[in-house]
C-alpha cells in the first residue's frame, strides 16, 4: 500500500491506496462522484480532472503518481450556489443533455481557457476532443465555452478554480 | 391554426432543471453513492458463438477469499423471456434466460459472480471452469433460414406470446408483411423503374455511461433496483417474472441516466444483481465495461433492404416495393418491432399508389440488436431516399420537385398507418400537422440547393463538392399502446410537486414536462419540482422510447394540471369572493376582473390550514389514437478526396417540424445530437468481427465515434406548426434526426463523384471501390 497526500478541490486529504490503483477510483472512493467513469480505458474523457492545473483522465493516472498533486474536479470549479462562469454557460447554452460527460467537458475548458482566453471556434473544437459527449452533437457545447470566454474575459478576476 | 405565441412558459428556452446541478458535479447517477458493503458483480461471458456447455465447475470461484456469490445456470429459475423493455406482451420473442446452458454469441451470459472488489469478482469469473460443446455458428443472415442451418434456438420454451409469425427451426425471429395495390402492376405501368439492394450496418449506442445497477433487498425485504434505464416499469414487471419474485415486493428508481438512445430500452443487466443480492443479503453492483458495452449490450439491427420502385414522367410514383432481411443477432429482442417500423415509419411518407413489405428478422449468432433512436426507420431512409433521387434522375426533375410533388399533407392518411403497427395491425390516421414543404424550402435555402446542386461537372482537382437531401418523418408514441400517467400537488407556498412515470433519460423531458404543468397553471417552471420514474413513488408511463414522452407524457401532465387548475380556482374563489368564472391564473396570481389578486402561495396555505381543508391535486392518465409524425428535411454538403477515398461533411442543415418545440434549446439539441451521432455511424462507426464472431475493436480507439473536432457545420431550423392532439401543438423531436445523414451524404457524393453507395458505412474503401481505384 502507498500513503498518498493530494489537494483535492483546495483540501488537503490523505489516503492509502494499492499502488496500482488509477485516480478515478480513488477520487470516487473519497466520494467525489462527480469525477464520471465511462470507458476506464483512458478514450472518452468522463473522468477528466485538472492535475496541477492540466487536463487528464484520471483512470489511466495512477493515484501514486499523482501524489502531492493539486486536482480540481467539477464540484471544485463551482457549485450550484455559486457556480464558475464555464458551468453556468454550459445551463445557459443548453449544452447539458444527459450531463454525464459534462464534469469532465467544462474542465476541459477550463484547462483551455486558462491557456487561450478567446479561443476560436477550431481551438475549441481540438480541445474538447478527447472528451465524448454522444446527446449534444458538441454545437450547444462549443456556443458555451465561447460565451464563458466572453464572460471571463469582461472581469479582471477569474473566479475560484 | 393556433400557434404557441401568447403562452408564457412553452415555447421558451428556460434552463434544464437539473442542468446546473449537472454541471457541478451534484446530480446522483445509479453507480454514484453506494451503499456500506455492496458488492461488485461480474458476468462470465462466452467466447465462443455457439456451444452448449456440457459441464460448469464454481467450486473454485465460490472458495476464493472474497467471492460472496457465484451463480450459473444451475442456480436461477428457468424463465424464458425477452430482453426488450416493451409494454406487455411485448411483442418480442420470448427466447433468452437470466442464465442458460447453451451460449449463442461471443459475449453472451456464462455465469455470474458478486465479490468484494471489482478485482476479485474478475478474478473468480476467471476461476469458473466451463466445458463447451461447439456447435457450427450462423455469421451471415442470409444463411440463417436456408435449410439444414443450424438452430440457435432449439430449446422448447422459445416462443412468441403475440399473435406473429415466428419459426424458430429455421432461425426465424419475426416476419411482417403488409400489401397496398398491386406492385408488380405498378411496376409494369412505370415509366421508369429502379432495383437496387442497400446494406446497412450494425452500431452501437455509445451512451457515455455505461449500464449499471445496483439491487439490494431492504429492510422490510422488499427487493430495490437503481438503475440506468428507459424503462423503469417494465424492468419492475420483467425482473419480477425471471426472479419468480412478487411484482409487488420490487421497487425500480431511475436517478439521473447517461444517455440511452435506445440502449437502456432493455431489461438487460438488472437481473444479476438482483439475484446476487437476494442470495447474498448484501447490495450488489453490475456496471458493464466498456468492451462489455459493445459485445454483450444490445446494437442497431443490420439490415439488407432489396428494393425496387417506380415513377411515370410525371414524377407521379407508382410502386414501391421492399423486402428487408434482418439480422437480430443471438436473440430477438425488438426483431419484429424494428423490422416494422422500417416500413410503417417511411412508406406513408410519400403516396405510392402501390407498396409491398415484407420484413424478416432472422437469428444469427452475433451481437444482438435492439431499440437504437430511430428503431427501423434509420435504416430503411437509406434505400428510399436515394431512390427518389434516381427516380427523380431518371424522369429528368429536381430532387425536391419530385418530392414536393408526392409527399404526405395535412389531411392525408395513407393505408400504411392502418396495416403496419407495432408488430400488428396499426392505428387509421390523418395528418393534422405538416411542415415539410416549408422544411425542404427553409433548408434547401440554407444549404444554397440552387448555387451547389450539380455543380462537379465544374470543379477541378481530387476534391469534389456535393450536396444531397432527404426528407424524413417519424412517429410520435405507439398508439393504444402506450401509456403516461401523472400526479401534481400543491403545497403551501404556492409551488407545485410533479411525479410521473416519464422517464428523464437526459434529453430534458423533466423540463419539458414542467413546462407543459407550468404553462397550465400560470406560473414559472421556477415553482415546479419534478420527480420522475420511481415505480413506487410515481404514476406509471412506459418509458422513454418511440417519441413519445413529450406527446404522450406531456398530455398526461396537461390533464393532470388542469385538474389541479380547477381546485386552485375553487380555492381563490374562496378567498377572493367572486365565481371562478371571474378569476384568471397568470404569474402565480389568481386575479380577478375587479384587479384583486391574491398569489399562489396564499392559495396553497389556505387550502391546507383554513378552511375546508383539501390538498391542492391533479391526477391523469393518457393513451394516444393517433402517432403524428415530426418531419424533417435534411440537407449534407460534403467533400469527397477522390484520391483518398475520404468523405468529409462540411455543412449539415436540418429542417424540422415538430409542431410546437415547448423547449426550442432541448429541442435543437436533440437534432444535433441525433445528426452528429447519424453522421458518425454513416462514415466511421463499424463492428469488425474476427472469424469465430469475436469483435475485434471493442473500445472507443477503434470504434470510432465523433469528438468535437469531427463536428461540421450543423444548423438546426424548427419550423413550427401545431399538432391539435398534442400538448400545446407539440409533437416528439428525439429520434428523426437520425434518418438523415445516410441517405443525405449518400445523396450528396453521388452529386459530387458520380457513385451511388449502396453500402454503410461509407468508407474511404469503399469510395475508392466504387471509383474503380481499388
Amino acid at each position: 500500500m502507498v500513503n498518498v497526500t493530494l489537494t483535492l478541490n483546495g483540501e488537503k486529504t490523505a489516503c492509502t491506496v494499492l499502488p496500482d490503483e488509477k485516480l478515478l477510483d480513488t477520487l470516487r472512493r473519497l466520494g467525489r462522484t462527480d469525477v464520471k467513469k465511462g470507458c476506464g480505458e483512458g478514450t472518452c474523457g468522463s473522468c477528466s480532472v485538472l492535475l496541477n492545473g492540466r487536463l487528464v483522465a484520471s483512470c489511466i493516472v495512477f493515484t501514486a503518481a499523482a501524489d502531492g498533486g493539486e486536482i480540481l474536479t467539477a464540484a471544485g470549479l463551482g457549485t450550484a450556489d455559486n457556480p464558475h462562469p464555464i458551468q453556468s454557460s454550459f445551463v445557459k447554452a443548453g449544452a447539458v443533455q444527459c450531463g454525464f460527460c459534462t464534469p469532465g467537458m467544462v474542465l476541459a475548458a477550463k484547462a483551455l481557457l486558462d491557456v487561450v482566453p478567446e479561443p476560436d471556434v477550431q481551438q475549441i473544437k481540438l480541445a474538447l476532443d478527447g472528451n465524448l459527449c454522444r446527446c449534444t452533437g458538441y454545437v450547444k457545447i462549443i456556443d458555451a465555452v465561447q460565451s464563458a470566454a466572453r464572460t471571463l474575459a469582461g472581469k479582471d478576476e477569474v473566479p475560484h478554480a | 391554426m393556433p400557434d404557441a405565441r401568447g403562452l408564457r412558459v412553452v415555447g421558451h428556452s428556460v434552463d434544464k432543471l437539473d442542468a446546473l446541478a449537472l454541471a457541478t458535479g451534484g446530480e446522483k447517477f445509479a453507480g454514484d453513492d453506494l451503499p456500506q458493503g455492496t458488492l461488485y458483480a461480474r458476468i462470465l461471458t462466452s467466447p465462443w458463438a455457439h456451444a452448449r456447455i456440457l459441464r460448469i465447475d464454481a467450486g473454485a470461484a465460490r472458495q476464493m477469499k472474497g467471492v460472496r456469490a457465484v451463480i450459473t445456470w444451475e442456480d436461477v429459475p428457468r424463465v424464458a423471456h425477452t430482453t426488450a423493455g416493451q409494454g406487455f406482451p411485448e411483442p418480442s420473442p420470448y427466447d433468452s434466460f437470466t442464465l442458460d446452458n447453451k451460449v449463442r454469441f461471443v459475449g453472451d451470459r456464462v455465469a455470474a459472480v458478486a465479490a468484494d472488489s471489482p478485482a476479485i469478482a474478475r478474478a473468480a469469473c476467471e476461476a469458473i471452469e466451463v466445458e463447451y460443446e461447439q456447435l457450427a455458428p450462423i455469421f451471415d443472415p442470409r444463411d440463417s433460414m436456408k435449410e439444414g442451418a443450424p438452430v440457435i434456438h432449439d430449446e422448447p420454451e422459445a416462443r412468441m406470446i403475440v399473435p406473429a409469425a415466428y419459426d424458430k427451426s429455421h432461425n426465424m425471429a419475426a416476419q411482417v408483411t403488409a400489401n397496398v395495390g398491386d406492385v408488380e402492376a405498378g411496376l409494369a405501368g412505370a415509366d421508369v423503374v429502379v432495383e437496387r439492394e442497400f446494406e446497412v450496418h450494425r452500431a452501437q449506442h455509445c451512451h457515455i455511461e455505461p449500464h449499471v445497477a445496483l439491487a439490494y433487498v431492504d429492510g422490510r425485504g422488499r427487493l430495490v433496483i437503481r438503475t440506468s434505464t428507459q424503462v423503469p416499469f417494465h424492468v419492475r414487471r420483467i425482473v419480477a417474472e425471471r426472479l419468480q419474485w412478487p411484482i409487488g415486493k420490487v421497487r425500480v428508481i431511475k436517478p439521473r441516466i447517461g444517455g440511452g438512445f435506445g440502449g437502456k430500452q432493455e431489461v438487460l443487466v438488472e437481473d444479476i444483481p438482483a439475484v446476487l443480492a437476494i442470495r447474498t443479503g448484501k447490495p450488489v453492483l453490475l456496471e458493464y465495461t466498456r468492451a462489455e458495452e459493445f459485445v454483450s449490450a444490445r446494437t442497431r439491427h443490420p439490415q439488407i433492404l432489396k428494393v425496387r420502385a417506380g415513377a411515370k414522367k410525371d414524377g407521379s410514383l407508382t410502386a414501391y416495393d421492399l423486402d428487408i432481411l434482418m439480422d437480430t443477432g443471438a436473440y430477438g429482442s425488438h426483431a419484429l418491432t424494428v423490422v416494422c417500423n422500417s416500413g410503417s415509419k417511411t412508406l406513408p411518407l410519400y403516396r405510392w399508389q402501390n407498396i409491398r413489405f415484407r420484413g424478416t428478422s432472422v437469428y444469427t449468432n452475433l451481437p444482438v440488436g435492439g431499440a437504437y433512436r430511430g428503431y427501423g426507420a434509420t435504416q430503411a431512409y437509406f434505400p428510399l431516399e436515394v431512390l427518389m433521387d434516381e427516380l427523380a434522375e431518371k424522369v429528368g426533375m429536381d430532387a425536391l420537385e419530385i418530392r414536393r410533388r408526392n409527399h404526405i399533407r395535412s389531411g392525408e392518411g395513407s393505408p400504411i398507418f392502418q396495416a403496419l403497427g407495432e408488430g400488428s395491425e396499426g392505428v387509421a390516421q390523418t395528418i393534422g400537422s405538416c411542415g415539410l414543404a416549408e422544411c425542404i424550402e427553409l433548408g434547401a435555402e440554407a444549404i444554397d440547393w440552387k448555387e451547389m446542386r450539380g455543380k462537379a461537372a465544374l470543379q477541378n482537382g481530387p476534391i469534389r463538392r456535393g450536396v444531397g437531401m432527404c426528407c424524413l418523418m417519424q412517429g410520435s408514441s405507439i398508439p393504444r399502446v402506450d401509456m403516461g400517467a401523472a400526479y401534481l400537488k400543491m403545497g403551501e407556498d404556492g409551488t407545485f410537486n410533479l411525479l410521473m412515470g416519464a422517464t428523464d433519460l437526459g434529453t430534458g423531458s423533466d423540463t419539458v414536462l414542467a413546462q407543459v404543468a407550468a404553462e397550465v397553471l400560470g406560473i414559472p417552471v421556477s415553482m415546479m419540482t419534478v420527480y420522475s420514474s420511481d415505480t413506487d413513488l410515481t404514476p406509471f408511463d412506459v418509458g422513454a422510447y418511440a417519441s413519445s414522452t413529450t406527446y404522450l407524457s406531456g398530455e398526461a401532465v396537461a390533464k393532470a394540471a388542469r385538474q389541479a387548475r380547477e381546485m386552485v380556482l375553487e380555492v381563490a374563489s374562496e378567498i377572493l369572493g367572486c365565481p371562478v368564472e371571474e378569476i384568471e391564473l397568470a404569474d402565480a396570481h389568481a386575479v380577478a376582473r375587479d384587479g384583486r389578486k391574491v398569489h399562489f402561495a396564499q392559495i396553497g396555505r389556505h387550502a391546507l390550514y383554513v378552511k375546508n381543508q383539501r390538498q391542492v391535486q391533479g391526477a391523469a392518465s393518457h393513451i394516444t389514437r393517433k402517432s403524428p409524425p415530426p418531419f424533417s428535411a435534411q440537407f449534407a454538403e460534403v467533400e469527397v478526396d477522390t484520391e483518398t477515398g475520404q468523405v468529409r461533411v462540411l455543412k449539415y442543415v436540418a429542417a424540422v417540424d415538430c409542431g410546437t418545440a415547448i423547449n426550442p434549446k432541448l429541442a435543437e439539441g436533440q437534432i444535433e445530437g441525433a445528426v452528429l451521432n447519424g453522421i458518425s455511424y454513416a462514415l466511421a462507426e463499424e463492428y469488425i468481427f474476427d472469424p469465430r464472431g469475436r469483435m475485434l475493436n471493442n473500445n472507443l480507439n477503434y470504434y470510432k465515434i465523433f469528438g468535437a473536432a469531427d463536428l461540421p457545420d450543423i444548423r438546426t431550423i424548427l419550423v413550427p406548426t401545431w399538432e391539435p392532439t398534442g400538448p400545446f401543438g407539440a409533437k416528439s423531436v428525439s429520434e428523426i434526426g437520425i434518418n438523415g445523414p445516410i441517405p443525405a451524404i449518400a445523396n450528396a457524393i453521388y452529386d459530387a463523384v458520380g457513385i451511388r453507395l449502396l453500402k454503410t458505412p461509407f468508407t474511404p474503401e469503399s469510395v475508392l471501390r466504387a471509383l474503380g481505384r481499388l
